[in-house]
Formats: structure tokens, C-alpha cells, sequence
């Protein structure tokens, strides 16, 4: 097959119509992930969208690749089997923030620990939808649903936080309605080898609707978000005057050009230093202390699981004199009856 | 080798080896069954050890055994009872006395029954033969601790090390006791310490005098002559449960081109299963250590779906974990194999006891109707027959299939006549072609009713599936209620069609015998030895012994239906009973149930048998 055979976004749209609420920011999420996958040159059959269940999982019946929509939180689990038998294939996760945070929490961090080739897409809405409205483990504390009608009394998670604490070498962050900005990071998450978490930020239209909105709305969302990119000053603003410091240790949100500061004194993002501290800093700020940070927040060369496996395989391999099964039950302790 | 003084002659004899689970008795057992098997005996070997990794020191709760059963004839299953039984401390002996033989003989370290010790273990009187009504037997007081002493006192070694050598004084005795000769044990050492030559020296020496110590006190103990039986020429090696199961997968993998893949969790009995596997990676196989038992299925689900063949391993509380995820394979479709090394049950249990209460669990342990292949093996050798017929069934019918093996199977070894693989099928996959223009994920091969393998990677072949219901004739998603119901059907119809691809029930025994024995899964050897010795004396029993429990063999029904009387006999309150009842409601059965962690014995068997023939 010749090489600029590149495939189009509409290639990886399958014949099944989506159904979807309208105004679900799915929507926008799908066409994200086919732009991208159109962009990183992917062919539909190197592809497996694995999903467990939840709104987001319904994904991969919408994509003209290899897909299985698995059971609820296993999504991480069925995906590390995918790219550990076939190290060959691109394997995309589809969850949210109940199927990869409370159900399958556990099976979120182990892949992210062994640092196992995904790409994990973390569909976030800080509800649950497919149930028809309950909270997640990302609704935040006080939380008004059918079963906190008093509000909740427990800390979310951040998914970020979590990400780097299990060891996460990759994390990044978008807005569903920004397909332009999710492209480019579903792309980078691709490029990455290792485990690769975007979350991104997803509205509910109809159980949570607008619940991102205080960052994510037009008219201010360039105040309340910073775009980081590595190698660049960590500026924001609709003005582009403000920045980060680091004060002691903490962060700290200036303004260029007031007391003495110059675009010289604003940090700068470094996405691929192996140290968490400031990752953990940039990934956990929350609206109105800090802008949300958006953009690669980390993206950190590691060993990966599924390759060290192959390598270890050709390496125990090569040394041994057992080749087949037959050579196997013949030696070590064997005897002879005549 | 002086003369001996008295010999007795048997066909077949058990020994058991016993002391702190510290004391390296099941490495002293394994060693001894070794030299055994190549002396050209059969063997049947079985570990008892506490679930405790160190449980307190000369208590009966730290008894770690082995026991090995070897003959001139055939022998189906470790033993009940002991002829020889070497116990290395009082608590060893008290645990044990009540399996001796009549008569048999009894080794004890008299070094270790101080005050403290008998006390430790139990005993009120510092007489502990008494104690225990041994008082019949042959007794050696063999003061083994003082002799290992003695033996390395000039070696220049550590306190601690010499008293670690105490088995293989022990081992030597025995080996006097039944005129074996030492060689395969002094290679092991050989090689096991290869890099510390004191040690070797130190073991060899230890083991060469305890079999000279024999020789000492031979007018005072009788040895056994048992000759070495009528065996099928060939190779052999002696083999365990568990690592047969492995190994039936290695075979399988190789037959069908197929790559391996294990996801699994550590868990007791069944742990050696994963170890094995983890050590082949000279033959290519992919192993995960999974977070839990859950994930130890769904990587092998991933994995199945991208084309390997999958396999997952546990014991009974973790296929209580995996259930939702088997049923997730029932409804994919796909291949995998769910190996349930049963073990005392509920919950945690008796980890490291055997018991075959996982039957209905196997059977029917998920939501929603959701069939899959049940087989059973019954022998340790024979688990590697079934892994690998398991594993043939599972990819081309295209469904999961959970293999019963329990405890007792696992941790037990026989000899292993080392197969030709060219004599073994091959194993068809049953692929998805590009070609086929009518191809969709649900096509069905007609005749077995399974669907075709398209594996990621193949251009033209993409699709999606899922947990949720399919369209019988798109695959796509479909929540029609005709359409659910004619796939569960067709789901159900293709694990019975199954039927059609495995053997028949074999009889052992007579046709027109007063008793027809049922049985499954691990308690063939005890359920053979039982009719086969009822036989011998007189009386009419067959036996039909179930590997394959859904589906059943063909001829179940017109075999159960000869006989009046039928007792099932199982470890468990009578679960394979009740699924008789349920596939043929008027066939009678009685049943006989045991749920103790322990295997049937003979004896218990012929007992209960012959009672039957009364009323």
C-alpha cells in the first residue's frame, strides 16, 4: 500500500447512527478522536477502541475500526490484554468518570503504573449519565444529585492528581466544544509510548448541564484556563498578561507588568521533567485560586510494559535450548522404562 | 550392604514423611517419590501442608506431610492409610498416628520428644507411643537429630546448618528401609548446591550415614521388598495437577499456531499454574500478574479478542470475582479458558484443602443465561488432557469453556508417560475470512452454531462487539425481544452441539453389575481402586466416571438408565446429583457426600459400598 494513502476523519466514521443526547459533548469528542486518528496517518484495522460502560463507552460502535464495548470498569483491564497480545495495534480507552474511577479505579491505576501503551480518552461530566443522574467520584463536595439530595459529604477525585500519583507519565487536559485544542492533544497522546490519560472536561446536557461552564464559556474561559505548552511561558489571559510564579512553593497567579514583573519572571513549562511536583501543582489547580490548567500538563519517556514484555520474550528466546513443547517435556528430570 | 535380617514383601506400600513445616519434608518426600518412579515402581504422591507458611514450631498446626504411594502394581491415588510413617517431631506423630497401618512401621527423631515438645504438641505422658496406642507397631527410635550431629561434627559448618541436614539423614534410613539406591538423590544435591561444595559434601554425607544407620539397627527393623511394576515402555517424568494444566495449554498453543496468554492473581491452589507459565517464555508465552482476579480475566478477554489463545486461573472464590466477565466472553463469543482449582469453600474457606463444591458455580454462577463448557479432570497426569482438550473446545466453538480441577489433583503427582505430539490433533481456528462477502461478526458455522474469529490487524475484518445483545443477523446492537430469545437459544444450543465433538461415558466394571458408582472430576482414583478391589473380592460394581459435565456425553442417560441403583459419589453436599436429577428426572440416584477438605478414602468407600448391597 503506498505510503500517502492518508486516511480522512469521515473513514473512521462507522454506519451505526449515534445516539447521543444533542447537545452531548460526545459529540464533539468523536469527531476529535476521528480527526486525530486521520492525522496520526492510523489505517481503521491497526485500530481497537476498547470501552467499558457508561454514555462514553457506547464509542466504539461509532468508529469504522476493531472496537469491543466491554463491561462496566474493566475497559483499563480488556485494554491491557488488547496491547499486550498485540503490541502492533493503536489501543484507545473510551471511560468516564465512573467507569474508570470508582468501579474501575483499580484496573485505572494498574495500567497507569505499568505504564502499558493506551491511549485512555477520560470522559469527565462529574455525573453519573447512563443511570440517569447520581454523582460521580468527581462531583465536587456539596453536590446536589438523586442520591446526595442533601448534598455529597465526600471529597471527589482529581484526575489528574491521580494520574501522576499511580504514576502516570502522560496527562493532558481539553474541553469537549474545543475540538481544535483536543485534536492536537488526542494527538499527542497518540505519539506517546506508554500509558496516556486525557481528560477531558464534558458536558452533560441533560444531568449536569453547564457544570464545566465557569471555566469552559467563550467569555471568559481564556481567563479562568491556561494552555500549557512545553517550552513556553506559562501566560494566560484574554490580555495574555497574566502568568505563574512559583513562590516559595507554591503557585502563584501575577500580572505582567505589575510589581515588577516581566515575562522573564513567569515559569516555564517543562512537560517532559521525570520530577512530579510542579505536574502535580499545574494539574491541581482549580477555579476561582488558579486558572484550570489545560494543554500536555506531563509527558515523560518511561519503560512500557508491552515492549519490555517483547523484549524479554526474544531475550529468553534466544539464550534457550527449549524450542517447541517437545523439547520442553524432554528435559530436566526424565527417565527411561524399558 | 549387610543381610537383612527380616523382609517384608509387599505390592504396594505408603509412606509418609512428616515434621515442622519448616523441616524440608515435602522436598524429602518429592526426592524419595523420584527414586521411586525410577526404580520402575508406580507412584502417586500428595502434600498435606498447613496453610500457615511458618505456623508455630512443634505444634500440630505447623505439621507439614508428603505421602507417597508406591507399587508393584498400578496405583490410582496417594493412599489412605500409612505403612511407614517417619515422623521428625511429636507433633508430626500425634497428627499422624491415626493414619497408620496395623503393623506399620514408625520412624521418629527421638532427639525431639523432650518435655516442651510433647507438651507443644499435645501430649499429657512423656510416653508418646502410648499416647497415640502405637504400642503394636514397629517403632524406631532413631535419635536423628544427635546422629546428624555426629555425622558433620568435623565438616566445619554451622549449628544451624547441621540441623537443617536432619531430613536427610532421615531420607538415607528410609532408603535402607526399602533397599533403594541413593544416586538420584546425590546428583540434586549435586546440582541444587552446585556453587557451595560443603554443602553437598555435608547432605551426602548426612544421607549416605542415615542409610548406614539402618544397616546398624537392622536386627531390630524389618525392611519391604517391593518390586518394580509392569510399566509402559516409554519416558517419563513425574508430574503435578497444576503443572499439567500448564502444560496442556503449551501443547494446545503449539497445535492450534496460536500465541499464549495467562492473566491471572495468585491464589491458592492454584498458583503454580501461573508460576509455570510465568517461567516459558522460552516458548513464548505472555503472562500477566493481573491487580485482582477481575483484571486476571479481562486481560485474557483483551487477549482473546486480539487473537492469542487466552487462558485465566484461579481458585473457587476468585471465579466467584470473574463471573461477570465470563459472561461477557459467553456473549462475545470468544475463546478462553477459566481453569477453577476448587478448594474448601465458602468464602476463604480451607485454602489449601481439596473439596469439588464449585460444580453449580461453574455451572451457573453468572447473570442471565449464560452457558459455558464445563469439563473435569480426574488424575493428575490426565489435567493435562483435559487443559489441552479444553483449550481445543474453547476455539473452535468459540466459547468459554472452565476446567475443574480441585486441590487434591493440583498439588498431586503421578508419573507421566511422555507423549508424541505428533499423535495429538491439531487445533482448527475457525478464522473469519476477508472473502466472504456475507461475513459479519455473528455469522454462524452452521453446523457447530459458533461464530468466526476476525482478529484486529486484518483489513476488512473491522467490527465491534460487545456485552450487549446482537442482532442475529448484522451483529449490530439490537434490543429486539424475538431476536433475544432466539440468541440466547443459539448461545445454549452451540455449548449442547458440543456433544457432538467429545467421547462418550466409558464404563468400568460389569454391565449387569447390582451397583452402578457416579462420580466426577478428582475422585477417580479412590472411586477406581474402591470398585476395582470389590471386584477382586467378589462383588458386582461399575463405575461411571464424568469428565465432561456440560455438555454431558451423549450416551449419559442409556448408560444411567441400565442400572437400579446408582450412588453419586462427591465432595460436596451432591452437587453433580442434583444436575443429574435436573437433566434426567427419572433416573434415581443415592448419594454419598463428603465435605471435610479431605479426599475420599478406600476403605470409607468399600464400607459404604457393600452396604448397599444389603437392602
Amino acid at each position: 500500500m503506498a505510503e500517502n494513502c492518508q486516511l480522512k476523519f469521515t473513514d473512521f466514521k462507522s454506519d451505526q447512527s449515534v445516539k447521543w443526547c444533542p447537545g452531548c459533548g460526545d459529540h464533539a469528542i468523536l469527531n476529535s478522536v476521528q480527526k486525530a486518528m486521520a492525522n496520526l496517518g492510523y489505517k481503521k484495522e491497526e485500530v481497537a477502541v476498547i470501552s467499558g460502560i457508561g454514555c462514553s463507552s457506547r464509542f466504539p460502535y461509532y468508529m469504522e475500526t476493531y472496537g469491543f464495548h466491554t463491561i462496566h470498569g474493566r475497559g483499563s483491564a480488556i485494554a491491557s490484554g488488547v496491547k499486550v497480545a498485540n503490541p502492533e495495534l493503536k489501543v484507545w480507552q473510551i471511560t468516564g468518570d465512573g467507569d474508570a474511577l470508582a468501579i474501575g479505579g483499580n484496573h485505572f491505576i494498574h495500567s497507569i503504573r505499568r505504564n502499558i501503551d493506551l491511549n485512555v480518552i477520560l470522559f469527565n461530566n462529574q455525573i453519573y449519565g447512563l443511570t440517569k443522574g447520581q454523582y460521580s467520584p468527581t462531583s465536587k463536595r456539596g453536590f446536589i444529585s438523586k442520591t446526595s439530595p442533601f448534598g455529597t459529604v465526600e471529597a471527589p477525585f482529581r484526575p489528574g492528581e491521580l494520574c501522576i500519583g499511580a504514576r502516570g507519565q502522560f496527562f493532558a487536559r481539553c474541553i469537549d466544544t474545543d475540538i481544535k485544542h483536543s485534536v492536537v492533544m488526542l494527538e499527542e497522546a497518540g505519539k506517546h509510548e506508554g500509558t496516556s490519560i486525557v481528560e477531558v472536561l464534558q458536558n452533560c446536557v441533560i444531568y449536569n448541564d453547564k457544570t464545566h461552564n465557569a471555566i469552559t464559556d467563550k467569555a471568559f474561559s481564556q481567563d479562568r484556563t491556561i494552555k500549557l505548552e512545553h517550552g513556553k511561558p506559562m501566560i494566560f489571559g484574554k490580555e495574555r498578561n497574566k502568568g505563574l510564579v512559583l513562590e516559595g512553593l507554591e503557585l502563584k497567579v501575577v500580572t505582567i507588568g505589575e510589581n515588577g514583573i516581566t515575562e522573564d519572571d513567569i515559569l516555564v513549562h517543562n512537560a517532559e521533567c521525570d520530577d512530579i511536583t510542579l505536574h502535580l501543582k499545574l494539574a491541581d489547580m482549580e477555579y476561582p485560586e488558579y486558572p484550570v490548567a489545560l494543554g500536555v500538563i506531563r509527558s515523560v519517556k518511561a519503560p512500557v510494559y508491552d515492549q519490555d514484555v517483547e523484549e524479554q520474550l526474544a531475550a529468553v528466546q534466544e539464550k534457550s535450548n527449549v524450542k517447541s513443547f517437545t523439547d520442553l517435556i524432554h528435559s530436566g528430570d526424565v527417565w527411561d522404562v524399558k | 550392604m549387610g543381610k537383612r535380617s527380616k523382609v517384608i514383601e509387599r505390592e504396594e506400600v505408603v509412606v509418609r514423611f512428616s515434621g515442622d513445616s519448616g523441616d524440608g519434608m515435602q522436598l524429602t518426600g518429592t526426592l524419595f517419590s523420584y527414586t521411586s518412579a525410577i526404580f520402575g515402581n508406580d507412584i502417586s504422591t500428595f502434600p498435606d501442608y498447613p496453610s500457615e507458611i511458618r505456623a508455630p514450631q512443634g505444634t500440630i498446626s505447623g505439621v507439614s506431610g508428603f505421602q507417597v504411594h508406591f507399587g508393584h502394581t498400578e496405583v490410582y491415588t496417594p493412599g489412605d492409610y500409612c505403612d511407614v510413617l517417619v515422623a521428625m517431631n511429636p507433633a508430626a506423630l500425634k497428627a499422624n498416628a491415626k493414619w497408620m497401618k496395623p503393623g506399620g512401621t514408625v520412624i521418629l527423631d527421638v532427639d525431639s520428644c523432650d518435655e516442651k515438645n510433647l507438651r507443644k504438641a499435645g501430649y499429657e505422658t512423656n510416653d508418646p507411643i502410648t499416647e497415640s496406642k502405637l504400642g503394636g507397631y514397629n517403632i524406631v527410635k532413631a535419635p536423628i537429630t544427635t546422629l546428624t550431629k555426629e555425622s558433620l561434627k568435623d565438616m566445619g559448618l554451622d549449628n544451624k546448618s547441621i540441623l537443617r541436614s536432619k531430613n536427610m539423614y532421615a531420607l538415607g534410613l528410609v532408603y535402607w528401609l526399602f533397599d533403594r539406591p541413593l544416586d538420584h538423590t546425590k546428583d540434586y544435591i549435586k546440582k541444587k548446591f552446585a556453587k557451595k561444595q560443603l554443602i553437598v559434601d555435608a547432605n551426602i554425607k548426612v544421607l549416605e550415614d542415615g542409610y548406614n544407620y539402618g544397616n546398624i539397627i537392622q536386627a531390630l527393623t524389618p525392611s519391604y521388598h517391593i518390586n518394580p511394576a509392569d510399566i509402559k515402555p516409554g519416558k517419563y517424568r513425574n508430574l503435578s495437577g497444576n503443572v499439567a494444566v500448564a502444560w496442556g495449554f503449551l501443547a494446545a498453543a503449539e497445535k492450534s499456531g496460536l500465541e499464549l496468554f495467562l492473566g491471572s492473581y495468585p491464589i491458592t491452589p492454584a498458583t503454580e499454574i501461573l508460576q509455570e507459565l510465568s517461567a516459558r517464555k522460552d516458548l513464548g508465552v505472555k503472562v500477566f500478574q493481573a491487580e485482582d482476579e477481575i483484571a486476571g480475566i479481562c486481560t485474557s478477554i483483551g487477549a482473546s479478542f486480539a487473537g492469542d489463545l487466552a487462558v485465566t486461573t484461579t481458585s473457587g472464590p476468585g471465579l466467584a470475582l470473574k463471573g461477570e466477565a465470563i459472561g461477557l466472553a459467553i456473549i462475545a463469543e470468544l475463546p478462553l479458558v477459566v481453569v477453577n482449582v476448587q478448594r474448601g469453600g465458602p468464602s476463604t474457606g480451607l485454602p489449601t484443602k481439596t473439596e469439588q463444591s464449585d460444580l453449580m458455580q461453574a455451572l451457573y454462577g453468572r447473570n442471565g443465561e449464560s452457558p459455558a463448557v464445563i469439563i473435569a479432570a480426574s488424575s493428575p497426569t490426565n489435567c493435562f488432557d483435559y487443559a489441552f482438550y479444553a483449550a481445543k473446545i474453547a476455539v473452535e466453538h468459540m466459547t468459554p469453556v472452565i476446567l475443574l480441577t480441585d486441590g487434591f489433583l493440583a498439588n498431586g503427582t503421578q508419573p507421566w508417560r511422555l507423549p508424541d505430539m505428533n499423535e495429538w490433533p491439531e487445533i482448527q481456528v475457525p478464522r473469519a475470512k476477508v472473502e466472504d462477502k456475507d461475513w459479519h461478526p455473528y455469522k454462524r458455522d452452521l453446523e457447530k452454531l459458533s461464530r468466526y474469529w476476525a482478529v484486529p490487524g486484518v483489513e476488512g475484518l473491522e467490527h465491534r462487539i460487545g456485552g450487549l445483545e446482537k442482532d442475529e443477523h448484522t451483529g449490530a446492537v439490537s434490543h429486539d425481544a424475538l431476536n433475544h430469545q432466539r440468541m440466547v437459544e443459539l448461545r445454549e444450543g452451540k455449548v449442547q452441539k458440543i456433544a457432538d465433538y467429545i467421547p462418550e461415558l466409558e464404563l468400568v466394571g460389569e454391565e449387569d453389575a447390582d451397583v452402578l458408582v457416579v462420580g466426577w472430576g478428582g475422585t477417580f482414583g479412590h472411586l477406581f481402586t474402591a470398585v476395582d478391589e470389590l471386584a477382586q473380592e467378589g462383588h458386582k460394581f461399575a463405575l461411571a466416571h464424568f469428565n465432561y459435565i456440560k455438555p454431558l456425553p451423549r450416551n449419559t442417560y442409556e448408560v444411567l438408565k441400565r442400572y437400579k441403583k446408582i450412588v453419586v459419589c462427591e465432595l460436596n453436599l451432591g452437587q453433580f446429583a442434583d444436575y443429574l436429577r435436573m437433566q434426567f428426572p427419572d433416573i434415581d440416584t443415592l448419594r454419598f457426600n463428603k465435605v471435610q477438605g479431605q479426599p475420599f478414602t478406600v476403605i470409607e468407600l468399600k464400607e459404604h459400598f457393600k452396604t448397599l448391597l444389603e437392602d
